[in-house]
């Protein structure tokens, strides 16, 4: 099969007023990126702006005697050096916070005062008149640090006795969370329940990972003394959340404080925390009236922008003899790195794990303990999938080890476990609810695309001739779109819960709908104008869709956790409906018809007349005088939508590998994507998000991890190191869509963003244990990297000769 | 620290001048310098690409090299792409239909490199375009559509030759 299947281009006839919805219409933010003039952080040209570099600790764990920046002040060009406790008088440490029973929340200056906790954190900044005299500075700062015991192993950090990172929490420890339900007894190793004819025992490792979006980090911020406003601009992907945290901890009103996101390159879910450096630069502009650039070079980002995942899970499935799960167990352990991301909390990813594990099937008892430790590497945060994709990783690598040792057929397995379209809205055994998900029809669609029958046909033929060829499935559901019900993280500094849109007329009749969540790549710009112009019907380039400023936004905290299409679009509906109820009334004023049958219809004939949106504006801002008796003049909506839960969305994975013998390279036959993301908006767009989603996600399973050594340096810190998906790494994905709409979401639509690096990781892993069933190898951690593999073949080959 | 040099070269179509510390980037000279903020820098070391122009019609990455570097030569940089009536490149168009970006950050440097290949292979197959693309890297798409567009940009620019 073609790729040209899965990407073809768009439909050369514009797609019919109404019916914007569906169709793959090609992107309107795209021609300004495409001609070198987008508008990233760092392209943004303030007054004569001052540059920021940052004095990074090279230990991972020890006590700042003392610093002397005298000398770096005297360099030319330089205008400020600020250590720790000099910005301390201007900005509060960060905490995040959480309700969370047991949580320890942590402090982390923007600069350190006291201590360093990994290699990277920054201990002064130096502000110049250039970017490079900032860096020749840095090297005049001379510090004395006393080394401390450090942490690199989550399992050592975790022992009671372990160098504590923080003396406040009274160890490394810093939340534990355990989890029952149903009949079962807490805890591994138990005694089987009677009925299991296997129980399936596996430790599973997922490495630590970067995020590396291609644009780096990047903060601009200004101040007027005059009216006492800051504004930053920000490579954010959640301005009102960087608003609020910059209020807290600059002490500001937050009315004076104002975020911009314009263009943002990549985010994955890194640009989501808000950093040391945001309020490192935010105070310094401040202080020294100003405005303060800073942007991330790609080893700086390497060494401190969140990274993620990096967990331990014991995991136990108990199944009885037809293959019907009885009981599920996991004990996970997260290495968060030396502080609780902020304001998400080092939570999100330990407890999604384990919130997420039984996946799309029918488990009824379970056990779960979630411990999250903090050792001397940079902080973990939010990336795509959190938690998912190690759960989802962890139990299809169960299924799949059940089916091997029950002789039963993987797809089939997974198909006589799967909760059934009659049990939908399902409750799972952590208290998510599934308002409906297809996975049968996903695996049905998944087998049939990838040509499963014959696969495993020709798998019998070339395993007689020593070839690795092998065949690995996915499954799993994940909660989009969450509403307040199901809180990204209980007590956190901002709610997730909500999102908002206003939709404006002009007199002139041009529309502006403006949003909280904010694009850095998924197509916001236009998809959300595909649903607003849909609800006015009104043709796409009538609609301006405004996003990424918090004085132009209603409150909304930005794109995060697939939530872009159901809570922009739910709000987006929800204005853009309340916006066309009042123009049909004052349209049918206009035209002197009944209320009921009134309508704005573009270029219409009604009685003889048309009546356009900008007559239904220009009255509309006319006065009381045009307009039904007691209408406010004015056309415009302000709206807040709350799914209340989330919906459900689901996919399947299959592909098929085969393994190079002697090299150990894995080549991707065919990959397919089966998914359910509801309501499509714009077929390119989803199409988009798997494709990069499931490269993404492949990185994670064949190449990628983030490496410190035993004294805690970053090993991976350039992209030489980190290796991250070239075109030449990758295969043409093939995505398969169902489009069940969300019976809960306002648009019917579901979250498809994270999608991809959840289903890949676990999908590969079956594959490549698949591939090597005749060795008995089954691979247990993530990467799984040549040298992996070279290891763990050779164990099992027999001697030669 | 050196003295700043007089530096002078073209840049699409036209000549540009100023002066630059030899220590200086070409890619910081052309988008602070010059005001040409499309090329974008995405590590400094040479490996994403994002930074990728036409240094005397060939592909180089400007964040490995110095503005006095550029003496003399003849640049071009994605806003020299289009046409000064502002009718896109096939290229351009070609990732417009396509979807071949979604943040876009890498696209200046994807572009120039396409350009660069397709120059050099006009009828490039699936794994030439992955091959010849691999020295860009981008973290959104997953490449799918950037293949696509080479493909049909390809195909169109050798019809209408």
């Amino acid at each position: 099969m073609s790729a040209a299947d899965s990407s073809r281009a768009p439909d050369p006839a514009p797609a019919a007023i109404g019916k914007l919805v569906g169709a793959r219409i090609r992107r309107v933010e795209d021609r300004r990126l495409l001609t070198g003039r987008g508008s990233y952080t760092d392209d943004y040209r303030s007054g004569i702006p001052l540059y920021a570099a940052f004095f990074r600790s090279q230990d991972a764990h020890a006590r700042i005697v003392s610093i002397d920046v005298s000398a770096a002040r005297a360099m030319p060009g330089i205008v400020a050096v600020v250590t720790g406790a000099e910005l301390a008088r201007v900005a509060k440490p960060m905490r995040a916070r959480s309700t969370m029973p047991g949580y320890r929340s942590t402090s982390q200056p923007a600069l350190a005062i006291e201590k360093v906790r990994f290699v990277g954190e920054a201990m002064a900044v130096v502000v110049a008149t250039s970017r490079y005299l900032a860096e020749d500075a840095l090297e005049k700062i001379a510090v004395e640090l006393e080394p401390l015991a450090a942490l690199f192993d989550l399992e050592a950090a975790a022992k009671t006795e372990a160098p504590r990172l923080h003396d406040e929490a009274g160890g490394n420890v810093l939340v534990s969370r355990e989890f029952a339900r149903g009949e079962i007894t807490p805890g591994l190793d138990r005694a089987a329940p009677a009925a299991a004819a296997l129980t399936i025992r596996e430790r599973f490792r997922f490495q630590r990972h970067a995020a590396v979006c291609i644009e780096p980090r990047s903060y601009v911020a200004e101040y007027n003394s005059g009216t006492g406003e800051l504004v930053l601009h920000s490579a954010t992907q959640c301005p009102g959340v960087v608003r609020t945290a910059l209020a807290e901890t600059l002490d500001m009103p937050e009315h004076q404080v104002r975020v911009i996101a314009t263009d943002v390159g990549g985010g994955f879910g890194a640009k989501s925390s808000v950093y040391p450096e945001e309020v490192t630069v935010a105070a310094l502009a401040r202080m020294l009236e100003r405005p303060v650039k800073w942007t991330s070079d790609r080893r700086e980002d390497l060494m401190t922008t969140s990274q993620a995942w990096d967990e331990v899970i014991d995991a136990e499935l108990a199944l009885d003899a037809d293959g019907t799960i009885l009981q599920l167990k996991a004990d996970v352990i997260a290495d968060i790195g030396a502080y609780s991301v902020y304001p998400w909390t080092l939570v999100i990813e330990p407890v999604q794990t384990v919130s997420f594990m039984p996946g799309p099937y029918r488990v009824s008892n379970y056990w779960a303990r979630a411990l999250a430790v903090a050792t001397c590497k940079a902080p973990t945060g939010p990336y795509r999938g959190v938690g998912r994709p190690v759960s989802t990783f962890v139990m299809e690598g169960l299924i799949d080890r059940a089916a091997r040792k029950l002789g039963i057929d993987p797809a089939e397995l997974r198909m006589r476990n799967f909760v059934r379209p009659d049990q939908f809205p399902y409750k799972t055994a952590t208290g998510i609810v599934w308002d409906q998900a297809p996975f049968e029809e996903l695996m049905l669609t998944a087998c049939a695309r990838l040509g499963y029958d014959e696969l495993r046909a020709e798998q019998q033929l070339v395993r007689a001739t020593g070839r690795y060829l092998g065949i690995g499935f996915a499954a799993y559901c994940e909660l989009t779109g969450i509403g307040s019900a199901t809180p990204a993280a209980p007590g956190m500094l901002v709610p997730s819960g909500t999102e908002a849109a206003t939709v404006r007329v002009d007199p002139s009749g041009t529309v502006t709908a403006i949003f909280g969540v904010a694009s850095h790549g998924q197509g916001l710009e236009t998809t959300l104008g595909q649903v607003v112009a849909d609800e006015l019907e009104i043709p796409l380039a009538a609609v301006k869709v405004a996003y990424g400023d918090t004085a132009s936004a209603p409150y909304g905290t930005g794109s995060y956790a697939s939530r872009g299409a159901v809570m922009g679009g739910g709000a987006g509906i929800l204005a853009a409906r309340a916006v066309r109820e009042k123009a049909d009334l004052i349209a049918a004023h206009l035209l002197e018809s009944d209320p009921r049958a009134g309508k704005i219809a573009e270029g219409e004939n009604r009685g003889g007349r048309r009546i356009s949106l900008r007559e239904i504006a220009q009255a509309a801002y006319s006065g009381t005088k045009r307009l039904p008796k007691g209408m406010e003049p004015g056309l415009e909506a302000t709206r807040f939508y709350d799914p209340y839960y989330g919906t459900a969305s689901a996919a399947v994975h299959a592909l098929a590998l085969e393994i190079d013998p002697e090299t150990y390279a894995i080549r991707i036959l065919r990959y397919v994507a089966a998914e359910d993301c509801g309501r499509v908006i714009n077929p390119l767009v989803v199409d988009g998000q798997i494709f990069g989603g499931v490269v993404q996600g492949l990185g994670a399973a064949l190449l990628e991890q983030v490496v410190y050594d035993d004294q805690g340096q970053l090993v991976t810190g350039s992209l030489m190191d980190y290796i991250v998906p070239s075109a030449a790494d990758v295969p043409t994905i093939i995505a398969e869509h169902l489009e069940n709409l969300s019976p809960t979401s306002l648009g019917g639509f579901r979250g498809v963003g994270e999608s991809g690096t959840i289903g890949a990781p676990a999908a590969v892993a079956n594959a490549i244990a698949d591939a090597l069933a005749p060795l008995g190898v089954v691979p247990n951690e993530i990467p799984i990297t040549p040298d992996w593999l070279f290891r763990a073949i050779n164990k099992c080959r027999p001697e030669p000769g | 620290m050196a003295e700043p040099r007089k530096v002078r070269f073209k840049i699409n179509g036209a000549i540009r001048e100023g002066t630059a510390e030899p220590r200086k980037l070409l890619v910081d000279f052309i988008r602070d310098d010059l005001g040409l903020t499309g090329t974008h820098i995405g590590c400094e070391h040479g490996i994403c690409g994002a930074c990728t122009i036409l240094f005397n019609g060939e592909a180089a990455r400007s964040c490995l090299m110095l503005a006095v570097q550029a003496e003399g030569a003849d640049l071009t940089t994605v806003e020299g792409l289009a046409a000064a009536d502002g009718k896109l490149h096939p290229l351009q168009e070609a990732f417009w239909e396509h979807h071949a970006l979604q943040c876009g950050f890498c696209t200046p440097g994807m572009l120039m490199a396409a350009y660069d290949l397709l120059q050099i292979n006009p009828t490039p197959s699936e794994e030439d375009i992955r091959t010849g693309l691999s020295a860009v890297l981008c973290r959104c798409t997953g490449y799918q559509g950037i293949v696509e567009a080479v493909k049909a940009a390809a195909e169109r620019m050798r019809s209408t030759s």
